[in-house]
């Protein structure tokens, strides 16, 4: 039987397993749209502006390990869709976003609502396609969805022009797919790891460094086993936390430009490091020549060899799948004759805990103004550790990932690479739409929360109860303190007049606004607040206007030369 | 240093662009790039000279081997191989001039492929510096044009680049 263009696109997403997709429609996606109209396999996620669409379908993506799919229009619904291209672009997410394109006929002649998708996605995503003939639709949704899951995920974009979502062609979806100019490594070099093995067991200062690949490759089993097996401290980063259990006395927290003191210190000190899905970027590293000072080996297992040796020269690289290259390294290190060096192993630990005592991340737990790393530490609390956080962008972001502590993999959603703010409210929808039941909080700010605050209204549509905690200090507070630290308290446009009334914007939007400037209501406000577990309740907390994020890594400096409290 | 790479990759509308992208993107140098389907339709090859410290060559090698469309990348630059360039140049001949001209074309080898009784159109082939110095070697006045294909790069022997 033949099938339209648009059913085939249907017909491919019901054969991907997806249940959810989120979008907005327009005039070159109608086909597409009467066909969703007509099923009820895949449910369509009706958003605000098509930014949020990619970032919700980013965020089910991140929180359940299945490929998020997005639906757009073209022209506008691409060039608002980019955003949310490159924010999962750049936190490798496996995505497929699906574009409408103007009739074939009509393409390159400036037609009404076109652009040119393929080149302005380009640069930000892993691979896209313009779908030129209906007979191509099925093979190229089948190796959009294969490229956006294996090797290193990523957002892969399919644009399909008008006229070839109406054409008609037989209909049969690949059952599996090779290309031979794509073939991501799966299993890591046994020779490689071997190398590592015996690096690992010589090490007197050892240290692990998990980001966002442990997440990805789901291999946070593997990891906390390895940690577990060789006793080593591991740090994670922004977007590895919850790859390792915070709360294991193994874990030093997150490292980085806002990493603990001890995570950092026994970074720039460590004689061996094993880096895990992680790349050693700026916001890690800090300046890598002041990294360079110290002498160290380093073991790097990723999945994508251009991440090794981009920004540090390392001594064993191992190109593979994180779980994979896990599981054969912890094999070799309990056939292996002999543990770690014990007695160094503990003249380590004793260092460790020494900058440990240090207690970093103290703050004035007196303050009659709500401190907002105090709102963290209830919201932690209250839901007993076990939510689904996602974030914006900035210090609360900063706040949320040092003081939520994350003991499972894909509970923190937030925007590591692109920074992007105003995420925080599409994730926590995604991540809602993907776990109906569990309990998701959004940690934002004023600023960014303002980004995308029009999905309050996608959140009525579709009930979800999502808790938004607005650390409110009327400053767009990352760009406040670094003015502070680093422009001569010049505030130069940091500051934003005239907020609106949160409690009765979320009203208006027909949800529940809640105000809290006392420390003293910091918890019964949260604990009223989860406890509606059909509404949404916008969480305005009016904290201190001058806080600042601490420790901190200044630019251009060294991991070890961060500013305390 | 300067290396020439060789790319074997799906002969896909695009495929040029990604490739151009990525070295404007991550700010690598392109001295020159060349690309044709190859004896296969579906694959063309790639040229492509640039230059880098080794770290930088390196990235390259990996950032280009990560483009899904390509198939094979080899840095021709790691091993013996030969290169030629083709260049085609417009000089102005007329007089005794006729006659420098003709003998310095013939000196490096070029053919004179088109003729006009004010100007000849010369052909020339070779590595690069080989037209560098043919150029430097005529009257620099009686240039009038000329175009160049960019370096074109084969490994020698058993080395050979194919899927």
């Amino acid at each position: 039987m033949q099938l339209s263009g648009a059913e085939i696109v249907v017909r491919c997403l019901q054969e991907e397993g997806i249940d959810h997709i989120f979008g907005y429609p327009g005039g070159a996606v109608l086909f597409l749209y009467d066909e969703l109209f007509k099923q009820d396999k895949v449910k369509h996620v009706l958003v605000r502006h098509e930014q949020a669409a990619v970032h919700a379908a980013d965020a089910y993506a991140r929180s359940t390990h299945k490929v998020g799919v997005a639906l757009v229009t073209s022209g506008p619904g691409v060039t608002n869709a980019i955003t949310g291209i490159a924010t999962a672009y750049m936190d490798s997410i496996p995505m497929v976003i699906l574009t409408g394109q103007v009739p074939t006929h009509a393409i390159g002649e400036d037609a009404f609502q076109e652009c040119d998708t393929v080149g302005i996605t380009r640069p930000c995503v892993k691979h896209n396609f313009l779908v030129k003939d209906v007979k191509d639709i099925a093979l190229t949704i089948k190796k959009a969805f294969y490229i956006a899951s294996t090797g290193r995920p990523g957002p892969v974009v399919v644009d399909i022009p008008k006229d070839i979502t109406a054409h008609k062609t037989e209909f049969e979806y690949p059952k599996s797919i090779t290309m031979r100019s794509y073939n991501p490594v799966v299993k890591g070099h046994a020779g490689q790891i071997k190398k590592a093995v015996k690096l690992l067991l010589e090490a007197k200062r050892p240290m692990i460094y998990a980001g966002g690949g442990v997440i990805l490759g789901n291999a946070s089993a593997e990891l906390t086993q390895l940690v577990k097996l060789i006793g080593f401290p591991c740090t994670n980063t922004l977007m590895g936390l919850g790859g390792f259990p915070a709360t294991d006395r193994h874990s030093l927290g997150m490292l980085g430009m806002h990493g603990t003191y001890e995570a950092n210190m026994a970074m720039q000190h460590c004689d061996v490091l094993l880096a895990v899905g992680a790349r050693f970027d700026d916001r890690v590293i800090g300046n890598p020549k002041h990294f360079f000072e110290q002498p160290r080996q380093i073991i790097h297992i990723d999945i994508d060899p251009a991440s090794i040796s981009k920004r540090v020269k390392v001594d064993v690289p191992v190109v593979g799948n994180v779980g994979e290259v896990l599981k054969e390294l912890i094999r070799q290190l309990e056939a292996a004759r002999g543990g770690p060096d014990k007695e160094a192993l503990k003249a380590w630990w004793t260092q460790i805990e020494q900058w440990r005592g240090r207690d970093c991340l103290k703050y004035d737990r007196t303050s009659a103004i709500i401190k907002p790393q105090f709102v963290i530490e209830k919201l932690y609390q209250v839901t007993k550790g076990d939510a689904f956080i996602t974030s914006d962008v900035g210090q609360h972001q900063m706040w949320a990932a040092q003081f939520y502590k994350f003991d499972k993999p894909r509970r923190w959603i937030n925007s590591g690479g692109l920074g992007t703010m105003g995420v925080g409210l599409p994730y926590a929808m995604g991540v809602q739409m993907a776990h109906p039941k569990a309990t998701v909080a959004c940690v934002t700010g004023e600023a960014s929360i303002q980004m995308c605050i029009q999905e309050l209204s996608t959140c009525k549509q579709y009930r979800l109860p999502i808790k938004l905690v607005n650390l409110n200090n009327r400053y767009m507070g990352m760009v406040r303190q670094w003015q502070e630290f680093f422009h001569g308290n010049r505030y130069s446009e940091s500051y934003m007049d005239a907020l609106p009334d949160f409690v009765k914007l979320a009203e208006a939007y027909g949800h529940v606004g809640m105000r809290i400037d006392k420390p003293a209501d910091v918890e019964p406000a949260l604990k009223e607040a989860f406890a509606r577990k059909k509404d949404l309740v916008f969480l305005d907390f009016i904290t201190d206007q001058t806080e600042n994020v601490f420790p901190m890594v200044p630019g251009g400096k060294g991991l070890s030369e961060m500013i305390l409290v | 240093m300067r290396h020439i790479i060789s790319v074997l990759l799906e002969n896909e509308a695009g495929a040029l662009s990604r490739v151009a992208g990525l070295f404007s993107a991550r700010g690598y140098n392109i001295e020159s790039l060349t690309v044709a389907p190859t004896e296969d339709a579906t694959l063309s090859r790639m040229t492509i000279v640039t230059s880098g410290s080794d770290d930088i060559i390196e990235q390259i090698n990996k950032q280009l081997n990560k483009l899904v469309d390509v198939v094979k990348v080899v840095d021709l630059s790691e091993g013996d191989h030969i290169e030629r360039e083709l260049m085609l140049v417009k000089v102005r001949a007329v007089g005794k001039d006729r006659e420098e001209m003709k003998r310095m074309a013939d000196i490096f080898r070029g053919r004179i492929i088109d003729v006009t009784d004010k100007d000849f159109t010369i052909e020339l082939t070779g590595p690069g510096s080989k037209l560098d110095a043919f150029l430097k070697a005529i009257d620099q006045t009686a240039i009038l044009e000329t175009v160049r294909t960019g370096a074109s790069g084969i490994g020698r022997g058993d080395r050979i680049l194919k899927v």
